[in-house]
């Protein structure tokens, strides 16, 4: 037995489905040993787009992810997929192939220190040395990725490492790592401080992040916030924690949020934030927000807990063991009133939406984004998956988009521009019989084109609707309200034609080019499992 | 109040590349080094850490969580001065002719320190102490011309048995 057929029968022994990747000649031994080990192989036609597409699956699977990329330029292209999955915390396991043992350190041809260069956005990284640690590192790695805070591990495993031969493969049954030792149970004195304050507050809201997808936590959190009548807002990651028309629900906070759901954060005297970093975009200035309010802070990684706001109740441990056991009793509480004002609010707001945006519409009869996305979605099948690429058409997903019991997939933390795509046919193939959409812009389409061969290649029916303005919209925005309309590198003139890019990939095409013909055609992009690019005409001046 | 230096020990599992991982993460995160000491200790799968840093109380609470979060690291702590010894050692090579000689000497003793080398022109001395210490002893020489320095950076424990991290 060779290290690279020791990968393998590591990665069968972590139930190990789907590898996306790209070869190189430093990882040809594992790509070789793979053949007919059952594992199947998905060949990106751009290493990032392995990462991207692994981070899809996890998100839709619960499990870890795996792309496999040669060296040096493959292992440096994989790098902005790592670091995405890294900032929304994605289980990934990355391997990558590397020049000879003897080789290494002297600048070899295709030799780059991937492990150095991910140093900063990966959980852990292993370089192999020894064919005889194979094992032993693999399951070490799958568990670090899956567990406690969740997100990508590398390995990086030279040629001859690959080819040596091994003695014998013993797949270790556990792992013995002294110093990981991730936080589970929630302390049951902080437990009972959070009771404690939901008795004594008028107006508790419950904030989700995306932590809550992570941990599988979001029946605890419904069937709490419905014993209690306690609203809830949710971050961009955490959309989708309960459906987006449950009335307890409040929408997205944040300066892309809506305002009703930024209000309640304002007007709550207790927030119960709950996987979720209190990033920059999500609430602005953490302290303003929570002055006078009762901060309780749970999160599974304890150095989120602090780092942004000063938590009034910190408690570290798993979401979802958490809300069982907040569900095991229960206390006498109502909060309706507060969430019926909450809900006034959220009827001004659209009552007002809808005057404004009579007056946008009319212009060239284009579709606006946003009735767009509420149209798409509200057709999407009950557990659909939609993911969306970043800039514009992520802001008009996230505010509008209608969510039962679909997920809500999107770059949140990186915002890379091309995610869209690759995670889209990732998901498709962690849940076949799901719906999956991805919205993207024409700026974040092009990014990632190439992989409609990958979708095309393993027939992945994946649906796909890009909104086309022929300019990167949300940077025009910005440079129309930050420099009074001096347009900068935001023309996207030499875009293809997205037909013929169609036609060239053999995928069926439709086209929105007045809101009139948007019903129908939605219909018919939804209608069947099937691959299909929609293109959307919408207006280049629509701002978020 | 200004920020004062404080001390942390830390143990990590002594694979390769851990000490740039933790110095990069104090480099990527902001965190100031002011000096930083590594070594096996008795266990030699353990290398102990002791990095001397500044910073607020948040900013001294965040190097604690983000630095026990790695992968490597057994335990971090703050030394904390009522309750830790800390130490430095310092190399000084000072130009003495023959009549600055006795001089030189005669400042070192009142440092204990030790005259390690010596050449026509000039006294290498060692000196071992608190921060402070070796502080006062280079501005005692100020006088003389100092040719060449060198300071380990301060190592610490902690005193008694209190808080003792016991290895498996």
């Amino acid at each position: 037995m060779t290290g690279a057929d020791a990968i393998i029968k590591s990665l069968q022994k972590e139930g190990v489905e789907y590898v996306f990747g790209y070869p190189g000649v430093a990882i040809c031994p594992f790509y070789n040993s793979i053949l007919g080990s059952g594992i199947r192989t998905v060949l990106v036609r751009q290493e990032q787009n392995a990462a991207h597409e692994a981070s899809g699956y996890a998100r839709i699977s619960g499990k870890v992810g795996v792309a496999v990329v040669t060296s040096g330029p493959g292992a440096t292209n994989l790098i902005t997929g790592i670091a995405t999955a890294f900032a929304d915390s994605i289980p990934l396991v990355c391997i990558t192939g590397q020049v000879e043992s003897t080789i290494m350190g002297s600048d070899g041809f295709q030799e780059a220190d991937i492990s150095g260069a991910c140093e900063s956005f990966v959980k852990y990284s292993y370089i192999v040395r020894n064919p005889q640690d194979i094992p032993r590192i693999v399951k070490e790695a799958f568990h670090i990725a899956s567990t406690g805070r969740k997100g990508p591990v590398l390995i990086d495993i030279p040629h001859d490492v690959q080819m040596a031969r091994i003695e014998r493969f013993d797949y270790p049954e556990t792992v013995n790592l002294r110093t990981y030792k991730p936080t589970v149970e929630g302390h049951a004195v902080q437990i009972r401080k959070v009771k404690q304050e939901l008795k004594r507050c008028k107006r508790p809201l419950v904030c989700a992040g995306g932590g809550v997808h992570l941990s599988g936590a979001c029946e605890g959190i419904r069937t709490f916030i419905e014993k209690y009548n306690i609203p809830i807002v949710t971050t961009m990651m955490g959309l989708g924690a309960v459906p987006t028309d449950h009335p307890l629900c409040f929408g997205m906070v944040g300066n892309n949020g809506r305002p009703y759901g930024n209000r309640a954060m304002k007007e709550a005297d207790m927030v119960i934030m709950v996987g979720a970093r209190v990033a920059d975009r999500s609430i602005r200035e953490p302290d303003l927000v929570m002055e006078d309010t009762v901060l309780a802070h749970i999160d599974v990684d304890p150095a989120e807990i602090g780092k942004n706001a000063g938590p009034t109740i910190p408690l570290v441990g798993d979401i979802e063991h958490i809300f069982r056991e907040f569900n095991r009793e229960d206390l006498q509480e109502d909060f309706s009133d507060w969430a019926n004002t909450l809900a006034g609010y959220r009827e001004d707001f659209y009552a007002r939406l809808a005057e404004e945006k009579a007056e946008q519409t009319e212009k060239a009869g284009m579709i606006h984004p946003a009735d767009f996305v509420r149209m798409l979605s509200r057709s999407m099948e009950d557990d659909a998956v939609y993911v969306a690429d970043v800039g514009q058409n992520q802001l008009w997903s996230c505010q509008n988009v209608i969510m039962r019991e679909g997920r809500f997939l999107t770059s949140g933390g990186m915002g890379t521009m091309g995610y869209a795509v690759p995670a889209a046919l990732g998901a498709k193939l962690a849940a076949p019989d799901r719906q999956v959409v991805a919205v993207c812009g024409d700026g974040g389409f092009q990014m990632n084109m190439m992989e409609l061969a990958t979708i095309c290649q393993y027939e992945v029916p994946v649906k796909i609707a890009v909104l086309r303005n022929n300019t990167l919209g949300l940077v025009r925005q910005h440079q129309h309200f930050a420099y009074k309309d001096r347009y900068s590198m935001v023309d996207l003139t030499g875009s293809p034609n997205l037909e013929k890019i169609a036609e060239a990939y053999s995928i069926p095409y439709l086209h929105i080019g007045r809101a009139s013909e948007a019903e129908a055609v939605i219909g018919e992009f939804l209608a069947g499992d099937r691959t299909v690019l929609l293109e959307v005409e919408i207006d280049p001046d629509a701002t978020v | 109040m200004a920020d004062q230096n404080r001390v942390f020990q830390i143990l990590v599992e002594n694979n390769s590349g851990v000490l740039s991982r933790i110095s990069g993460l104090f480099a990527r995160r902001g965190y100031n080094i002011e000096s930083i000491t590594a070594g096996v200790t008795a266990d030699p799968r353990v290398t102990r850490i002791t990095v001397v840093t500044t910073g607020d109380s948040d900013i001294i609470e965040q190097i604690e969580k983000q630095v026990s979060k790695l992968v490597d690291v057994i335990d971090i702590h703050e030394l904390k001065p009522e309750e830790s010894v800390y130490r430095e050692l310092a190399m000084i090579k000072v130009r003495a002719t023959a009549d600055q000689r006795q001089n030189v000497i005669a400042l070192a003793n009142i440092f204990r320190g030790s005259i390690i080398d010596v050449s026509p022109e000039s006294l290498m001395i060692e000196v071992t102490g608190g921060t402070s210490k070796i502080d006062a002893f280079l501005g005692l020489l100020s006088g003389y011309e100092i040719l060449e320095l060198a300071r380990t950076g301060v190592a610490g424990l902690g005193r008694g048995t209190r808080n003792v991290i016991y290895l498996d």
